[in-house]
């Protein structure tokens, strides 16, 4: 059982790499780009009964910072 | 009047955070990552700034969950000093110490260099040697200052009188130039400046020696 986690800053939280990453698209002639948000995929190997509750709870714990971050949990 | 100073894997700090504590009156003793205990009678804890375990996940965030910071928060929870620089102020976010996050500078550049700030408040045990509206010289040295916290968050800092200083001139994008912010019981300060490092005539400033004279006369004569 795999669990992938997304995390990301919140909406209205500024991304300053996203936004370096868009300016250096721009740069490289790419124009069509309004936007870019970076955040992270966090990979989990689990063990045989751990379920989605869990990770939840990892997430709220220690994966993201809920002040700044939202997270999606895909379980596979 | 007794500090202990919080040691994780990649601080850096720990050491000149002890030696201003020391130089303004305290008892200091260290304390490891690993210990689930603060040693008994500490008055002061002192969470120092570093790269704790490597700044992985997210600046502090490793650290938080540390078996120290569970004592560091009980002890905040009973109306413990805690004092978190830089790295520690990020560790004292993520624990829920203090409210507000810390993320990259807006810049994204790490920034090494002296600021100008502005004490906000003399209300506390930390800032009562300065008058509100001093400007001190303190170091800065981070990659992740630029304090963010949402609205309602900001307003009560404000209304409450917990922005503890602000930057003369924004370094990194921090919401209302905040630089460090105090605990609803005033007991716990966060900041991002480095006032140990500006603490001793030898660091080339000593803007700092007033903090940390401050709170520890105010514990000795408690």
């Amino acid at each position: 059982m795999k669990a992938t986690v997304h995390v990301m800053l919140k909406n209205g939280v500024l991304d300053p790499q996203g936004e370096a990453v868009r300016h250096a698209l721009g740069a490289l002639g790419f124009g069509g780009v309004n936007g870019v948000r970076q955040g992270k995929v966090i990979e989990l190997d689990l063990a045989e009964g751990t379920d989605e509750a869990e990770v939840t709870a990892m997430c709220e714990k220690l994966l993201a910072n809920t002040v700044i971050e939202s997270y999606r949990v895909e379980m596979s | 009047m007794k500090a202990a100073v919080v040691v994780f894997p990649g601080s850096n700090c720990d050491r000149d955070l002890a030696v201003a504590f020391r130089n303004a009156g305290a008892d200091v003793e260290m304390v490891w990552h690993k210990d689930t205990a603060l040693p008994k009678g500490v008055d002061m804890v002192g969470v120092p700034g570093g790269f704790s375990f490597g700044d992985y996940l997210r600046c502090g965030a490793i650290a938080a969950n540390s078996p120290i910071c569970k004592a560091v928060k009980n002890h905040a929870d009973k109306g413990g000093y805690v004092l978190g620089v830089c790295n520690g102020f990020q560790v004292l976010t993520e624990t829920g110490i203090l409210p507000g996050a810390l993320l990259r500078n807006a810049g994204l550049k790490y920034i090494c260099k002296p600021v100008g700030l502005k004490v906000e408040t003399s209300q506390s045990a930390f800032t009562e040697g300065y008058n509100a509206g001093d400007v001190i010289d303190i170091p800065i040295a981070h990659h992740d200052g630029n304090y963010f916290a949402d609205e309602g968050t900001l307003n009560a800092l404000e209304d409450t009188d917990r922005v503890a200083f602000r930057y003369t001139d924004n370094p990194n994008g921090s919401q209302h130039d905040i630089a460090g912010i105090l605990s609803e019981n005033r007991r716990v300060l966060g900041m991002m400046p480095h006032p140990e490092r500006a603490a001793d005539s030898g660091h080339g400033g000593t803007d700092g020696q007033a903090l940390f004279r401050a709170v520890v006369g105010q514990l000795t004569s408690a």
